[in-house]
């Protein structure tokens, strides 16, 4: 078993090598022709012809280097029409993005030759590996109940060495996934056939390779968090839930979907996690979806709107955090390993409440704006300056949101900084929506961690265990129940309990929050809120 | 305005202070030799096995004990003056008290074995005694424990989360034999022995440690005449009240410092709760020396009021307790006691795969529901204290058992089972009742 497990390692490692190397290998030419089809005639009219004198017969090693090329260009190009103040010429795409879909077609690389191979020895590889590195386990780690050894000594996990390369990985990978997608061209590519089995002949975009490796991750993940909670059902359904969700409406729906014309849209998305809910496209473009479209905008809004505060109402935000939504799927399958990094002091907790609220506001203001924009746009197109309120353009509040909130902090910090701050750092401290869901939780719900009487011995795994970062133990010592806003109802401070203190549950409103409670055995000493 | 100070910064110790805190502006002053900061003792073995660092078993953060003007003091307290109410400190300096509330705790007990002293051989209490098993652990090969208590199964699965092969000696024929009844017993030597491989030896006790030249322990024999060889022994056969360096002062002490009802000892304006305190009179069936977390905990809460003027007594509730034995755990509410007493009648549910374990204890003739121990299976304080209190009945327990149950959401319920067996087993017919929110049912009472 121990053989196994260390073959698995190698075989990962392998495929993760393999997959890493891409970016740095490869073909890239482009004709004339290839040039002319696919720009646009605002473009091939710009830098059409300076594209094709630089670029075509000539070689380029690999993806990064033809791009830089092209964006060059682009961006020389640009800035000479905005100093002569053409502005109708003026090309708005982002370079990046133009940059890719000159090197994409510029691809003669091996894996546009055989891509299935190439997905293989990453992909394959990869996934192989894991779960043999995995699954013995079943075996190795004995029999089911926690599994919480040499956790803070492992250099994995306890912002070691292993864990300190992770995060400059994951970081570099949403950097490059976010702001330099053409580096990825080659493993993009891979995954055209695979793409191509929803839409015949279509390529994969970034978010195609996102959208796979983020559900393939989360199951290969998920089979160790089953191994790991095989004692508790709560953890077993919880985590078959997530990647449910995520599979099935986060990836597969959104695929599906436009096969028969529909919008792709992820129905389990809710405002304001959702940010561009309102955006003018995204509107525009449900509305022009026929019926299905109509009733995607109307879920959209019925979800945000009545749905999330009812059922937070009803069972706390966990439905949402720790059972449905891609984010929290993700810190709970691939964050798993890293929740005892959350900070626990009483300072991140105030930081935490500025903060996260603060994004939340940032949220409803930039909201504000684009819907104000949106709804110009919708009924009176001949307006001018229709992003304009009070002054400032709704583009650019949305521009600085998408890439402050939307990419920065989600993506970047919230997920490549696992094993530094712990899986929830975006959840525990930037979604808007756990904010929303947040106060609906504190302030009006029926969910609660109860504390068992006096059982509690104040050993301190619960809050050690708390992907949030709360102080489970200061309440359970205190013979206190938990109700606090941050609490995602991952359910790990009841399954690490040693002496069974706490579970999650759903009840009356009265008496949930217990101010000042009386500790079971000694009576009438009233137990202190120091 | 008067200075209490404190001797212990364990549970009982800190329990006091800040209960002392709340109730007066009294200045209060904490003394440790232990830690500079109160920690979880029971947390210790999570530190040894990787789920904790030691600063996560801190309760509470630095900042906490000079926002609520606690002073914490260090320092060894090597002896006091009780006549001048002086403490006297290792490094010559003197502390003045008006009131003296002693919480030293206990030690791991040694019977004087030959070759107790040895590098290698050691308890499990203190900070310190963790940092000496992490020393030890060096090379080690083999560990003997001896000693069936609930240290031991600590010590065991510490060495055994590093794949250290542990042989643990009993002295009795079951684990923990002088607290559980043989059934439950045996479902913890089975969960033990067949899953995480720790070698039990029944009925064995310690006669000698042999070490090798280097002062280290070698080997151990049993009285039996066994000898095992070993680099490790772990002593876990009870603790007894650290009270040495008050032997000879004017308090009177006998295994612990001698205590009344209100936790007072025998010199005015001093007292003493925790592990050190030892009841002249035990309270209800407790023993007289309780050395558990909950009940230093409570003679904590006890003598805060005292010392702030509202004169309490030690008045403990119903009995419960806990314990996690590697993977299963274990409660306690009431007394269920190793052997049946007098005109007491039991009824044992045990599930026929898993490791799930209800032992009821009731009057043979009034049926009133004295106890329960319960293993792999989560149940509510509150309702069965509800239930001691009011002198419920076995069938009423059963009949509302729903209620009762803690274990997560989603989990496999037994109650239907265990119902009908008791059913069976009794000639009863208890219907179960539907699980109505179990707060209600309390109030209804």
């Amino acid at each position: 078993m121990k053989a196994i497990k260390k073959i698995g390692l190698y075989v990962f490692l392998l495929g993760l090598l393999f997959f890493t190397s891409l970016p740095f290998f490869g073909k890239f030419t482009i004709s004339q022709s290839q040039i002319e089809t696919e720009l646009t005639p605002q473009e091939l009219d710009n830098i059409g012809e300076e594209l094709i004198r630089s670029l075509s017969g000539k070689e380029f090693s690999n993806s990064t280097s033809i791009a830089h090329e092209v964006i060059s260009i682009y961006e020389l190009k640009n800035e000479e029409l905005k100093a002569n103040q053409e502005w109708d010429k003026v090309m708005w795409t982002q370079s990046s993005a133009f940059a890719m879909k000159i090197a994409q077609s510029a691809n003669e690389s091996g894996v546009t030759k055989s891509p299935w191979m190439y997905f293989l020895l990453s992909f394959g590889l990869g996934i192989v590996g894991a779960l043999m590195y995995i699954i013995p386990d079943v075996v190795l780690l004995g029999p089911a109940g926690i599994k919480n050894n040499g956790i803070f000594q492992s250099t994995a996990t306890n912002r070691g060495w292993i864990g300190m390369l992770t995060f400059v990985y994951l970081v570099s990978f949403y950097i490059i996934l976010y702001f330099y997608p053409y580096m990825m061209i080659n493993q993009i590519n891979l995954l055209d056939p695979l793409k191509g089995l929803f839409i015949e002949g279509e390529k994969a975009s970034q978010w195609f390779l996102y959208g796979f490796l983020y559900c393939t991750v989360m199951i290969v993940m998920g089979v160790k968090m089953l191994i790991k909670y095989r004692h508790s059902k709560y953890q077993i359904v919880r985590t078959f839930s997530v990647i449910f969700f995520q599979v099935v409406f986060a990836f597969l729906l959104v695929e599906i979907l436009p096969i028969f014309g529909l919008p792709g849209v992820d129905l389990k998305s809710a405002w304001p996690l959702d940010y561009d809910f309102l955006f003018d496209w995204n509107v525009k473009s449900l509305l022009d979806s026929g019926n299905f479209g109509k009733f995607a905008f109307v879920w959209g809004l019925t979800l945000s709107i009545i749905i999330v505060p009812l059922f937070t109402y009803f069972y706390g935000k966990r439905w949402y955090c720790s059972w449905v939504c891609g984010c929290g799927g993700l810190a709970e399958t691939l964050g798993d390993p890293y929740r005892h990094l959350s900070n626990k002091k009483m300072k991140a907790w105030k930081f935490e409440r500025w903060m996260i609220h603060a994004v939340l506001i940032f949220a409803v203001v930039m909201t504000i704006f684009t819907g104000y924009h949106t709804y110009n746009e919708l009924n009176s197109p001949d307006m001018q300056e229709k992003d304009i309120l009070w002054g400032i353009s709704s583009f650019d509040i949305r521009t600085w949101y998408s890439f402050l909130i939307g990419s920065i902090f989600a993506g970047v910090i919230g997920t490549g900084f696992y094993p530094v701050f712990g899986n929830r750092t975006w959840c525990r401290f930037g979604c808007p929506l756990a904010a929303y869901m947040g106060i609906v939780q504190r302030f009006k719900s029926r969910f609660r961690i109860t504390t068992n009487g006096g059982q509690c011995i104040s050993c301190g795994n619960c809050s050690t265990y708390c992907e949030q970062g709360i102080d489970v133990r200061a309440y359970a010592q205190k013979g206190q129940n938990i109700v606090r806003a941050s609490c995602v109802g991952c359910g790990v401070c009841s399954s690490v309990c040693p002496r069974g203190v706490l579970k999650l549950e759903n009840g009356p409103e009265e008496g949930r929050i217990s101010d000042n409670p009386i500790i079971i055995g000694k009576d009438n000493v009233p137990t202190l809120n120091l | 305005m008067k200075h209490i100070v404190i001797i212990g910064n364990g549970i009982s110790g800190i329990t006091a202070a800040r209960h002392i805190r709340k109730n007066s502006d009294h200045k209060i002053t904490v003394i440790s030799a232990e830690s500079e900061y109160f920690f979880s003792r029971t947390a210790l073995m999570y530190i040894y096995m990787g789920h904790m660092r030691f600063e996560d078993t801190q309760p509470y953060e630095p900042y906490f004990w000079k926002k609520n003007r606690i002073e914490l003091i260090h320092d060894d307290v090597l002896s006091i003056d009780f006549d001048s109410k002086s403490l006297n400190f290792k490094n010559n300096e003197v502390l003045v008290y008006d009131d003296l509330i002693l919480a030293v705790g206990s030690k791991p007990n040694k019977f004087g074995w030959p070759g107790q002293d040895l590098q290698g051989v050691q308890g499990m209490y203190s900070k310190q005694d963790l940092e000496s098993m992490e020393e030890n652990s060096k090379g080690l090969k083999q560990a003997v424990i001896v000693g069936g208590g609930l240290i031991g199964v600590e010590m065991a699965e510490m060495f055994l989360s590093r794949d250290i092969p542990v042989k643990f000696l009993i002295r009795e024929n079951s684990f923990w034999g002088g607290v559980l009844p043989q059934v439950d017993a045996e479902l913890i030597e089975q969960h033990m022995s067949k899953h995480h491989g720790l070698e039990l030896i029944k009925n064995a006790e310690l006669q000698t440690i042999h070490g090798d030249e280097k002062g280290r322990v070698e080997s151990i024999t049993t009285k039996a005449g066994e000898s095992i060889a070993c680099q490790f022994v772990g002593l876990t056969v009870g603790v007894t009240p650290n009270v040495d360096f008050l032997k000879g002062s004017s308090l009177e002490i006998d295994r612990g410092i001698l205590v009344n009802p209100d936790l007072s000892t025998s010199i005015p304006n001093v007292y003493a709760i925790g592990d050190c305190a030892q009841f002249r009179v035990p309270n209800g069936l407790r023993r007289n020396l309780e050395q558990v977390w909950y009940t230093g905990r409570m003679m904590g809460e006890t003598v805060a009021q005292t010392v702030c003027g509202k004169s309490s007594i030690y008045k403990p509730g119903n009995w419960f307790n806990s314990a996690k034995f590697f993977d299963v755990e274990y409660q306690t509410y009431g007394w269920v006691w190793n052997e049946l007493k007098e005109g007491e009648e039991e009824f044992v549910w045990k599930h026929p795969k898993k490791e799930i374990l209800l032992h009821f204890v009731f009057d043979k003739t009034t049926l009133i529901f004295k106890g329960i121990n319960n293993f792999g299976i989560r149940l509510r304080h509150e309702v069965f204290d509800a239930w001691l209190n009011d002198s419920a009945s076995i069938e009423e327990v059963l009949a509302n058992l729903r209620l009762a149950n803690f274990d997560p959401e989603l989990f496999t319920t037994y109650e239907k089972d265990i119902v009908n067996a008791f059913n069976q087993q009794f000639n009863k017919n208890i219907q179960l009742a539907s699980k109505k929110w179990w707060r209600s049912m309390l109030k209804a009472r």
